[in-house]
């Protein structure tokens, strides 16, 4: 539900950049979401097929880059991967509160014209 | 396309794509109200607290019971539901001050609602605001409010899987209530179980087990919050 609000968001920013550009068209979005961010892919495509439909939107691409989470083990003091939504270290075992990537919401980049 | 040199006989004028590094962080707009807000409670020698639950966990009968015990009351409350004022009036009757926000058709809340639901309060006396968000487990996650702690509630009859299914938000909050233990038998619910689900998935979260209904337990989550208001 609330990936409607962040595409609004996404478009604003969006905007504001290609008309700081002075571009008319915008060609492609670069979206990075980590699997933490709350956010669903598919409900993030369909809210932009809603939203962006007017030029400069008419015929931009969206391409979402997923983050898989990695966590920080304090005992370790390494960087690891968990497996599932259960954070716990593959050397140690311990569980992990500290997570380094995998949160992000982040528009890295577009292609205007 | 100029008319002069003949360039409209070839193929229309399309110039090169560029690209555009930005890396911003889409709910940088909603975070940057969030410090604002935060700045503002604090200002008000308010403690702020995020309260997130599934709808009918019972967050305004925990509030309820928070607004008759607090030690120096009134206690503020923000309250949010897609529709009603039901809310403000069952905590003003226990006691609190509150205001209600109408999301309409917005399942979360969002900085900017709260600043202006805040504006509304009159804080004078006052050390201790709740933000009662919308009943939802997914959407209140990403967006801060200006809290300095978020507190998710769940109750029972819900189930112990609930921090696994919605691991994202256990992940954020500082503390999570089981409510409705008065419930506890009836429903079987296996309270090891729940326990160890959110060591799991919250291993940074206190944990406490209370009845809105009878205010069991209440007073240990108030020992907690006014602990965090020392620090």
């Amino acid at each position: 539900m609330h990936e409607l609000a962040l595409i609004d968001e996404l478009c604003r920013i969006a905007q504001q950049a290609a008309k700081d550009q002075g571009a008319s068209t915008i060609h492609s979005l670069l979206l990075r979401i980590g699997n933490l961010s709350g956010v669903d892919a598919e409900a993030l495509r369909q809210a932009f097929a809603v939203v962006a439909t007017a030029p400069p939107w008419s015929s931009t691409r969206l391409e979402l880059e997923v983050v898989r989470t990695r966590c920080f083990c304090a005992h370790c003091r390494q960087a690891f991967r968990p497996t599932d939504l259960i954070h716990q270290c593959s050397r140690c075992g311990a569980l992990s509160s500290d997570v380094l990537e995998g949160r992000e919401l982040e528009l890295v980049s577009m292609e205007v014209s | 396309m100029c008319g002069q040199c003949g360039c409209e006989q070839g193929a229309p004028f399309t110039p090169e794509p560029t690209r555009i590094v930005l890396q911003r962080n889409l709910l940088e707009r909603n975070e940057q109200q969030a410090l604002h807000n935060r700045i503002h409670f604090e200002r008000h020698g308010l403690l702020a607290v995020n309260l997130v639950s599934a709808p009918g966990s019972g967050k305004t009968a925990f509030l309820e019971q928070l607004a008759r015990q607090w030690p120096r009351p009134p206690i503020g409350v923000i309250v949010g539901d897609l529709a009603t004022d039901n809310d403000a009036q069952r905590l003003k009757s226990a006691g609190a001050r509150s205001v209600q926000i109408q999301t309409g058709d917005l399942c979360h809340l969002e900085a900017d609602l709260v600043a202006r639901a805040f504006d509304q309060l009159e804080t004078r006396g006052m050390d201790l605001l709740m933000i009662e968000n919308v009943g939802n487990l997914v959407c209140p996650t990403a967006f801060a409010l200006g809290e300095h702690l978020r507190i998710a509630l769940i109750s029972v009859t819900e189930g112990e899987d609930k921090p696994l299914k919605y691991p994202a938000l256990f992940r954020s909050v500082d503390a999570v209530l089981i409510n409705k233990i008065d419930l506890e038998e009836v429903v079987g619910f296996d309270r090891r179980a729940a326990l160890a689900n959110l060591r799991d998935t919250a291993p940074q979260a206190e944990v406490f087990a209370i009845s809105a209904r009878s205010g069991a337990g209440v007073e240990a989550v108030m020992a907690w919050l006014q602990d965090e208001q020392r620090n």
